[in-house]
């Protein structure tokens, strides 16, 4: 009676094994790949907004401060979206006409409020705090990346847990002088002493503790 | 416990002589230890009961559930996020920073008397309900019913729209109507006009009325407050020859003698005078006076809870005591001392030794339920003593109008059988539900050929009548109130009406034909002429800031006792021993049923009975042997032609032969909630025993309602839970009554933590607790704490993070009762945190035992290990995630969980975070008191302490080091956060039965 295994066939079941382990293992790499892909956290997807509002012209070109528009920022968890008078503040003298901005005269005219997408979309479960960030040096493109070079906004980081907790083990890297919160093109200087001398003046620890956000 | 069996009392007995002065006990159940409460017991924790319903599981079934839960929970993970929109103002109001609550100064109006507090507003929703301490009904704290404030405004089945005979109209409609009836009625001065209202202390509606009745003279307005003070005026009247309020100075008092007065649990100044009583206390010492506290009542009330000694008697036998410690203290009551009384003739004389040495600083108290023979009593009392000027004050009528109610409603009552009512407006009042039951309300209405009803629901008054307008929420009206002193404050609204509602104002001004005046108006207005200040802008803002208007309190005045009074006292009231009585009491949260549809309300377990979604008859356990009763059983109660079946719950404490039923039950149109909840004892109650009589009879029926109380569940197993002293043992050095509590071994396997910044910690001092909950429903409001139904509490699943636990102390049919909160020990070596295989339970650097819900799959192993029996799991979407309302109401800093996850106290984590981040904007460290936690916000008597414990000099520091504090099961070696400081009683040394060493 012949064998029924062929002496190949131990090289088809090594393969077979082989293959089955770096199948699952690819498999669980392709899992967290797309975890962290921009499918899944919607990083870098521009929104498509009721208003074709530009960041970089305003912030960028213009220069207008953050803070003009999003008030509450340095005092409260939600950094504020403006009112649509804070838009017709300039545009009840210029571009009066613009068919862009028809929705916003549209709003003030009937009181009805402009419905913006929200891009920064934390969990439910998830209690963000920007007055706490930007009193203690972390600047706004530290997360939301150069807002001033973009037109539609998009999301600058993945917003996954592992992010945030880069920063909360070790934030001396992303700090910088309170001047320089809202500055866009702020560098940090090569010496990461600076990043060490901020965290004690301004009494940053790392705060790795679960209810820091999640409460 | 399936079936009906009595307790073996004389067992029972002979267990607790047997064991003299050992620990306090928590139920007869336990006491009895029958074999069905030990399983119950013993299911580990009956919560964590098989979470299926109804038959058994078998195994093919549980591998079924167990493929489908895995496949579902892997899609279920898949989802995204669905986008959200960012809607901001279009003018944004000065001052509103989006993510910031605003506080408004306002005022509840609580069974006509108004208790300031400040409501939250988070983008425009108010959220939850603190108490205002600058007004003086409040001073800061709140009681359950004000918290559960919150939920009332958003209830979804509160009436929402202008109705005539059930079909909808516009209020314009309702107006054009009035304007016909009205020119009609002032043809004829208002002849077949009655008005029909609670109380009114509202400066505003009052006046408005005075007008109105000024252009109306033929017509009437009538008052019905079901909860009404008629006693206090008749006795005031009996006393003075003139109705006068009578104030309390607690905080001076060396002795306090409530004669069946809830003085510390009433709504209207409940929190004010726990606020003194327990200032007393705390300030006791070097000169100072503590205020013994005696107490003598039929059914145990927080007041009794907290008392040095208190005396079970019954409702009738008050009077009798009453006069006979009249006697005792020179008053020359005719007659002789009751012979029923004979056993505590040496109670009685030691209690009027007591109050004569205390030289004038004392407190007599009758309490609203006792005829006005007591409170007549009382106050001639309390001037042979010299109290008055001292500590007991007397005051002109707070009310617009104070006036006998019931007579009130009586002869509305006969107008309306004669025909003479043409058009009936009652506003904010439900008759047909409330009134007594002799008075046949609903019959009388039909002869009214147009009744009209304004209130918050469309309920049993609403059916009966052609027009119903909806009332606005206090949160979303303009109004004004007076507090139980006098003071008055604005009524602001947080919110526009969410629904049509209309104010009593409005109603009013329509009748009045001043439709066109909004209700803001029509209060500003009043008080622009009341003050008739030059600067009233300025004034009006102040006092929509501070939450009272200043200087509106009524001065003490002077009261001159009639010299007869001790004569004109009517015949004692009979005190027959070969009858059962009747006592009617407003429920502690519902009161006369007008909150009956908040389920915050109905789920939190009523003081000292622990009952919750139900009312019972409540006896003595002697009471109940007698009669062969048992818990549970079903038995109709007859008083007069009256019949009423309601299960029997035992309660050690209520007195003997006496049987204590709650008002506000059994509700027919309460809502979704409230309907058909508990029993509706309205039948016994009439205008010839509006609180209650002798005369019951009882007969048992073989059927049995369950009763859901929550005593037994999470029950720690025995050991000494509270601890208990007295002062002059304190003063000897003895904490506590035994001083071999604490573990003599502080091992752990774990590395300690080394907390270098905050250490947070809590004690809460049992010596003042007085058990009413409050702390309970702020924590359910401020952490969006699901209501889980009556089925669900039955099966121990109740949701509240912090329980208030009831302990009875000594003998059976008089024992001393006990309380304590337990929320999350947060324990040092908690050993819930070793188990959780997810580690979604950890400790934080600052010592918070963190439960982080996103990593919970739901093991439940966390709780099987913790033996405080502190957290409690979603066994389904408890939540209410679909009602649209409600979502407007939820506190937006803390995450609304959802089925199969964990959850129990934080320590209010959210408020340690805001405090640390608006520290961080200051520059500076959090200070001591800047974090206050939910439950010890609302607590009128300060019995929670919060703070840092790594800071010496904070107040939770100095409670520690108390020699009074011990910790829980310490010699378990948990370590717990949370600390207790010992009960503390101060016994009277001449009564020798010491109950509390």
């Amino acid at each position: 009676m012949p064998q029924i295994f062929r002496p190949s066939t131990n090289t088809l079941s090594r393969v077979s094994i082989f293959g089955a382990l770096a199948f699952i293992a690819l498999f669980l790499w392709l899992l967290a790949v797309l975890n962290r892909s921009a499918y899944v956290t919607q990083q870098a997807v521009a929104r498509q907004q009721p208003v074709q509002f530009s960041h970089k012209h305003h912030a960028g070109e213009l220069g207008i401060d953050c803070r003009y528009c999003h008030t509450a920022v340095e005092t409260s968890a939600r950094a504020g979206i403006p009112p649509t008078a804070t838009c017709m503040n300039c545009h009840s003298q210029i571009w009066v006409d613009a068919p862009f901005l028809e929705p916003v005269r549209a709003s003030y005219r009937t009181d009805e409020s402009l419905r913006w997408v929200k891009v920064y979309d934390l969990p439910d479960f998830v209690f963000f705090n920007h007055s706490a960030h930007v009193s203690r040096g972390v600047g706004c493109v530290s997360c939301h990346g150069r807002v001033d070079q973009m037109n539609q906004i998009w999301q600058a980081s993945s917003l996954q847990m592992e992010w945030c907790l880069e920063c909360h083990r070790h934030p001396e890297p992303n700090l910088r002088p309170r001047e320089a919160i809202y500055d866009m093109d702020w560098t940090p200087p090569a010496d990461p002493e600076l990043g060490r001398k901020l965290a004690r003046e301004y009494g940053v620890v790392s705060r790795t503790d679960c209810y820091t956000c999640h409460r | 416990m399936s079936q009906l069996r009595p307790f073996d009392l004389e067992a029972l007995r002979r267990h607790l002589a047997a064991e003299a002065g050992a620990a306090p006990w928590r139920s007869l159940d336990e006491l009895a230890g029958r074999p069905e409460f030990i399983e119950f017991l013993n299911a580990e924790f009956p919560q964590q009961a098989l979470a299926l319903d109804g038959e058994g599981v078998d195994r093919r079934h549980v591998l079924k559930l167990m493929a489908a839960s895995l496949a579902l929970a892997g899609l279920g993970g898949c989802t995204r996020q669905p986008e959200e929109r960012l809607v901001p103002f279009v003018r944004q109001p000065e001052h509103r920073v989006p993510g910031k609550p605003v506080y408004y100064a306002t005022s509840a109006p609580i069974a006509g008397f108004g208790v300031g507090v400040l409501a939250e507003s988070h983008e425009g929703r108010p959220t939850k309900i603190e108490g205002n301490p600058d007004h003086p009904a409040s001073l800061g704290a709140t009681d359950a019913v004000l918290q559960a404030a919150v939920l009332g405004l958003y209830d979804p089945d509160r009436s929402q729209v202008v109705t005539q005979l059930g079909d909808i109209r516009p209020w314009s409609a309702f107006v054009a109507t009035m304007e016909g009836v009205m020119a009609a009625q002032r043809e004829r001065r208002g002849a077949g006009l009655r008005i029909l209202t609670g109380t009114v202390t509202s400066p505003t509606l009052a006046s408005q009325l005075t007008a109105l009745l000024a252009e109306l003279p033929e017509a009437r307005w009538h008052q019905w407050e079901p909860l009404g003070r008629d006693a206090a005026r008749a006795g005031a009247l009996l006393a003075f020859g003139e109705p006068l309020e009578t104030r309390y100075r607690l905080e001076q008092a060396r002795v306090v003698l409530s004669l069946d007065a809830d003085i510390l649990g009433a709504p209207a100044h409940g929190l004010r005078y726990t606020r003194e009583l327990v200032r007393a206390r705390r300030g006791a010492g070097a000169g100072n006076p503590r205020g013994r506290l005696y107490v003598v009542e039929p059914f145990p009330s927080c007041t009794g809870a907290l008392a040095d000694h208190r005396l079970p008697l019954r409702r009738c036998e008050v009077d009798a005591f009453a006069r006979a410690l009249a006697r005792r203290l020179g008053i020359a009551v005719p007659g002789a001392d009751d012979p029923t009384l004979a056993r505590h003739a040496a109670w009685i004389d030691a209690l009027a030794r007591d109050l004569r040495a205390a030289g004038g600083e004392v407190v007599v108290a009758a309490g609203e339920q006792q005829p006005p023979a007591v409170h007549a009593l009382a106050h001639a009392m309390n001037h042979a003593l010299g109290a008055v000027g001292r500590t007991v004050e007397h005051a002109a009528p707070v009310p617009a109008r104070w006036e006998d109610e019931a007579a009130s409603l009586a002869s509305l009552v006969e107008d309306m059988q004669a025909g003479r009512v043409d058009v009936l407006v009652m506003l904010g009042c439900n008759p047909v539900f409330t009134a007594p039951a002799d008075l046949r309300v609903a019959d009388a209405l039909a002869k009214v050929p147009l009744r009209i009803h304004h209130g918050l629901y469309d309920d049993e008054t609403a059916a009966l009548c052609h027009w119903h307008l909806p009332e606005a929420h206090f949160l979303e009206a303009w109004s004004d109130v007076r507090a139980y002193d006098g003071t008055a404050s604005v009524v602001q609204p947080l919110i526009a009406p969410l629904y049509e509602g209309r104010t009593a104002h409005d109603v009013v001004a329509v009748l009045a034909g001043q439709s066109g005046r909004s209700s803001h108006e029509l209060v500003r207005e009043h008080w622009r002429q009341a003050l008739g200040v030059p600067d009233f802008e300025i004034v009006w803002q102040r006092a929509l800031r501070d939450g009272v208007i200043e200087g509106t309190s009524q001065p003490a005045r002077s009261a001159v006792l009639r010299g007869d009074v001790a004569t004109r006292l009517p015949p004692p009231a009979s005190t027959a021993t070969d009858t059962l009585e009747l006592v009617l009491r407003p429920d502690p949260y519902l009161l006369d049923g007008r909150f009956a549809n908040n389920g915050w309300l109905q789920e939190l377990p009523r003081p000292l009975t622990k009952v919750t979604w139900d009312n019972a008859a409540y006896l003595a356990p002697a009471t109940a042997a007698r009669l062969g009763l048992a818990n549970e059983q079903v038995v109709e109660l007859a008083l007069g032609d009256a019949r009423v079946e309601a299960p029997v719950w035992i309660v050690p404490g209520v007195a003997a032969e006496s049987v204590t039923l709650h008002l506000g039950y059994g509700r027919r149109r309460a809502g979704r909630v409230g309907t058909g909840i508990g029993v509706d004892v309205q039948a016994l109650r009439t205008r010839g025993a509006l609180w209650g009589g002798l005369g019951l009879t009882i007969r048992p029926t073989r059927r049995r309602h369950r009763i859901a109380c929550t005593q037994d569940h999470f029950s720690m197993e025995g050991r000494d839970l509270v601890r208990r002293t007295t002062v002059a043992a304190l003063a000897d050095g003895a904490a506590h009554d035994d001083g071999a509590h604490e573990p003599t071994w502080n091992e752990s396997l774990y590395d300690p933590y080394p907390y270098e910044g905050h250490r947070w910690g809590m004690v809460i001092d049992l010596a003042t607790c007085i058990g009413c909950n409050a702390c309970v429903a702020a924590c359910t409001a401020e952490n969006n704490v699901a209501v889980v139904g009556k089925d669900q509490v039955l099966r121990g699943r109740e949701m509240q993070w912090l329980r208030v636990d009831r302990y009875f102390d000594g003998p059976l049919d008089d024992p001393a009762l006990l309380h304590q909160p337990v929320p999350c020990m947060h324990c040092e070596t908690a050993p819930c945190e070793v188990v959780c295989p997810v580690n979604a339970t950890v400790h934080s650097s600052e010592g918070l035992n963190e439960m982080v819900y996103n990593r919970c799959v739901g093991t439940r192993y966390c709780s099987n290990n913790c033996p405080y029996k502190v957290r409690r799991f979603n066994f389904y979407l408890f939540q209410d995630w679909n009602t649209e309302s409600y979502k407007l109401g939820r506190n937006p800093d803390v995450t609304v969980r959802s089925r199969g996850v964990m959850e129990k106290c934080t320590y209010c984590v959210q408020r340690i975070e805001e405090a640390r981040i608006t520290a961080m904007q200051e520059g500076r460290t959090i200070r001591d008191g800047d974090i206050v936690t939910a439950c010890q916000q609302a607590c009128p008597a300060d019995a929670i302490v919060f703070g840092d414990l790594n800071d010496p000099s904070s107040k939770v520091a100095a409670w520690h080091r108390d020699p009074r504090n011990y910790s829980l099961l310490a010699e378990l070696g948990t370590r717990p956060r949370t600390t207790y400081l010992g009960v503390v009683r101060d016994p009277n040394p001449a009564l020798a039965k010491d109950r509390t060493a």
